[in-house]
């Protein structure tokens, strides 16, 4: 997705280029780039972009969203634009309006659960929850004894411990102590596992959009360093780690556009669209680690420096394998299901699209 | 961006799924009329005529040719779909699968018109078989080095030389061939070489088997003595060939073949774990199912990509290099996961003979149709490397 294909990514582009210049905000040590990058995005409608227009939201489609997203991953962007954009979705899944600013989603792992008491009262503790310090608003997936609710929380009514991933950006831990939400409604169409398969789309987007970059620039850097009296993209070891980056990149970009292709198109999330969803996970994290690790490589000392743009999207891309489930636990449970269908369904579900 | 790279989410067609069906039901009726078994992985030094000529009358050979060649004017992505339901069973492909792949279309592109109406239908009714005359003794990567002359003689042209690791050669009825007919220049070291169709099993070809370490005699060394080619046998320009190499490459390197060669171990594996694996077991087999997806994913793009006319030379390299040094690993991951599989398991005994093929098999995946060091000097020449 080098071009962009539509009217929403070209706003997000240029918004990324003139506000969420990775360069520009490497220097900026007061973060003074993040409420104008904020104001930008939220005037084009982009935050709530998987926001219906009757829930105050803009109403794109889910594959424009996904390209969106993609592209906020080239820029390595660090304000809670993915996360608002999920919460969003969430809230508008039980039919609930959005509110303005920013919004994070609970829980943000597989493992934590949020329940809800007869009093319609939300309890729970959530680890690695994004931007958790940053939102105003938590959508919130709760179990209650009806089944499966979307709440929608004011996020000064819970206790937020802060914390940061490797990438330096918030992923904090969030308690619910019989919080009263501001709204809540049973939801039908969405359960724990969707919601955790679509951050995992989300994040895979994003980090095959942080290895575009690190591509980009790993390349750039080896047609401008000199070593031994030639640039070092003239050696044959170097041309085949950036070829086995390109192919990194390759993957991750192919297996995250696939399972969001996947889920834009499906009725609901069956089998099909569960092997896409989590194999993008997997895929991309396992990318995250393999390509980062080139990209380093390549780039020697200067690119382990603060002052250099490469952390930005190498340590992001690792931060981002660790939310909605790790490739680790996704694995784990796509091999439960393929083990479960049987030896000779395995063919069919990988041959499904 | 110096790299864009592009992977577009091909979905098949629903008429590709259609014909998926029709292809099960005919492997499903193969298996059980016996003409191969499905646990045995494609077994390259088995040949069956028969099962050619039953593909071939399927009209699922040659299917995106000119219907005035035998072909079904079909797309690239219904031929992918036929391509890998075929890997997979295990079907006895290799007598018709060079030929389908890659003869067929350079001789569509370069035969003279007679030539195309003798042979394709043949190749569409799976009555022949190709081989691929490339490397030579001190020629494999470097193509370009090719030494084994074709001297101009009376109406056509005399060989000279040896070609090597030949696969087929010894069942071939054709060989699509790359003579030198004139030394390399000064400016161009590539130039010189021509293209040329074989007719072999004639004198002045000696094919000799080659064994290899997983005990097959699959590949040959072909020895051409005074060997007489016709002159409208020639494929394209002569001294030329080096332009018509690279445009095929896409479609030769980026198929299912690419990353399915190894496949029936990871079935056979899920087969002995049961539907209820270990956490070991469940995470080794979801990593595995994750990175295969990702890989047919790929491909599938690739050929719908063909299919549209556009030539992703180096998205195809990039396929064929990840999707081989996975195959190749897949053998030591499943061995792996199969340290601890019950003895009782039912299957333990064919999964291991599998492995043993497969684990023997595995060295020769990076290294046949372009090493992984020749696809790597391409994807680094795409990025604007060299």
């Amino acid at each position: 997705m080098a071009e962009s294909d539509n009217i929403v990514v070209e706003t997000a582009e240029k918004i990324f280029a003139d506000l969420a210049d990775p360069q520009t905000i490497n220097n900026d040590k007061k973060g003074s780039w993040q409420a104008p990058l904020w104001q930008a995005l939220s005037e084009a409608g982009l935050p709530l972009s998987w926001v219906p227009d009757d829930l105050g939201g803009s109403g794109a489609s889910l594959a424009d969203g996904f390209a969106l997203l993609n592209a906020a991953g080239r820029f390595a962007v660090a304000v809670p634009l993915a996360e608002t954009m999920l919460a969003g979705w969430l809230l508008a899944q039980a039919k609930i309006a959005s509110p303005e600013g920013e919004m994070t989603v609970l829980p943000a792992s597989p493992k934590d659960r949020i329940t809800v008491d007869a009093d319609g009262a939300l309890s729970g503790r959530c680890r690695g929850v994004p931007f958790a310090k940053a939102a105003k608003h938590f959508a919130v997936l709760a179990h209650g004894k009806d089944g499966v609710a979307v709440a929608l929380v004011d996020a000064s009514k819970a206790r937020t411990e802060s914390g940061l991933n490797v990438g330096y950006d918030h992923s904090d831990t969030v308690t619910l102590d019989k919080v009263q939400p501001i709204t809540i409604k049973a939801a039908s169409g969405v359960d724990q596992t969707n919601l955790m398969l679509m951050g995992g789309v989300v994040r895979s987007l994003q980090i095959a959009g942080a290895l575009e970059s690190m591509l980009d620039i790993s390349v750039r850097y080896s047609n401008e360093r000199v070593a031994f009296e030639k640039k070092i993209s003239k050696f044959q070891a170097v041309q085949h780690n950036l070829a086995r980056l390109a192919g990194e990149s390759a993957a991750a970009l192919a297996a995250a556009t696939s399972a969001a292709d996947a889920i834009a198109n499906a009725k609901s999330f069956d089998d099909e669209v569960y092997l896409e969803a989590a194999a993008a996970k997997i895929r991309c994290a396992e990318a995250a680690e393999k390509g980062g690790g080139i990209a380093h490589q390549v780039h020697g000392a200067i690119g382990f420096t603060i002052e250099h743009i490469l952390h930005r999207f190498s340590l992001r891309a690792l931060a981002w394998r660790d939310d909605f489930g790790s490739e680790s636990y996704w694995a784990v449970e796509l091999g439960k299901l393929v083990a479960s269908r049987g030896a000779d369904e395995l063919w069919p579900l990988v041959a499904s699209r | 961006m110096t790299a864009a790279l592009r992977f577009d989410p091909i979905r098949l067609p629903e008429k590709c799924e259609q014909l998926r069906k029709e292809v099960r039901a005919f492997l499903a009726e193969e298996i059980a009329a016996g003409t191969f078994d499905p646990h045995k992985p494609n077994r390259e030094d088995t040949d069956v005529p028969e099962f050619s000529r039953k593909v071939g009358a399927r009209g699922w050979l040659g299917m995106t040719w000119p219907k005035k060649y035998g072909g079904q004017e079909r797309s690239f992505l219904e031929r992918y779909v036929v391509t890998e339901e075929m890997r997979v069973a295990n079907a006895p492909t290799r007598r018709f699968f060079v030929a389908d792949r890659q003869s067929g279309p350079v001789l569509l592109k370069y035969a003279p018109e007679h030539i195309k109406m003798d042979i394709l239908p043949r190749i569409c009714r799976g009555e022949i078989c190709f081989a691929i005359g490339m490397s030579e003794p001190n020629s494999g990567s470097d193509l370009f080095a090719a030494k084994t002359r074709a001297t101009k003689t009376d109406g056509g042209y005399l060989i000279n030389g040896t070609k090597i690791w030949t696969s087929s050669a010894h069942i071939a009825d054709y060989m699509i061939a790359i003579f030198r007919t004139s030394p390399p220049t000064k400016e161009n070291r590539r130039h010189g070489l021509t293209q040329f169709l074989v007719k072999m099993k004639q004198p002045g070809i000696k094919v000799n088997p080659i064994g290899q370490i997983t005990g097959q005699y699959e590949f040959n060394e072909v020895v051409f003595t005074d060997f007489f080619v016709p002159d409208d046998h020639v494929l394209g320009e002569v001294d030329g060939a080096w332009k018509q190499a690279t445009s095929e490459l896409a479609y030769e390197r980026s198929g299912p073949e690419r990353f399915l060669e190894t496949y029936y171990v990871l079935t056979e594996l899920v087969r002995a774990v049961g539907p209820n694996p270990d956490t070991r077991s469940a995470e080794g087999i979801g990593r595995l199912v994750a990175q295969l997806h990702t890989m047919r994913r790929m491909s599938v793009s690739v050929a719908g990509m063909l299919q549209a006319g556009k030539e992703p030379v180096v998205e195809a390299s990039i396929v064929k290099d990840i999707g081989t040094v996975w195959e190749q690993q897949l053998p030591h991951r499943v061995r792996d996961l199969a340290a601890f599989v019950e003895e009782t398991a039912t299957n333990r005994e064919t999964l291991e003979r599998q492995l043993d093929f497969a684990i023997k098999t595995a060295p020769k995946l990076t290294i046949q149709g372009g090493t992984t060091e020749v696809l790597r000097g391409i994807i680094a020449r795409g990025l604007g490397l060299r």
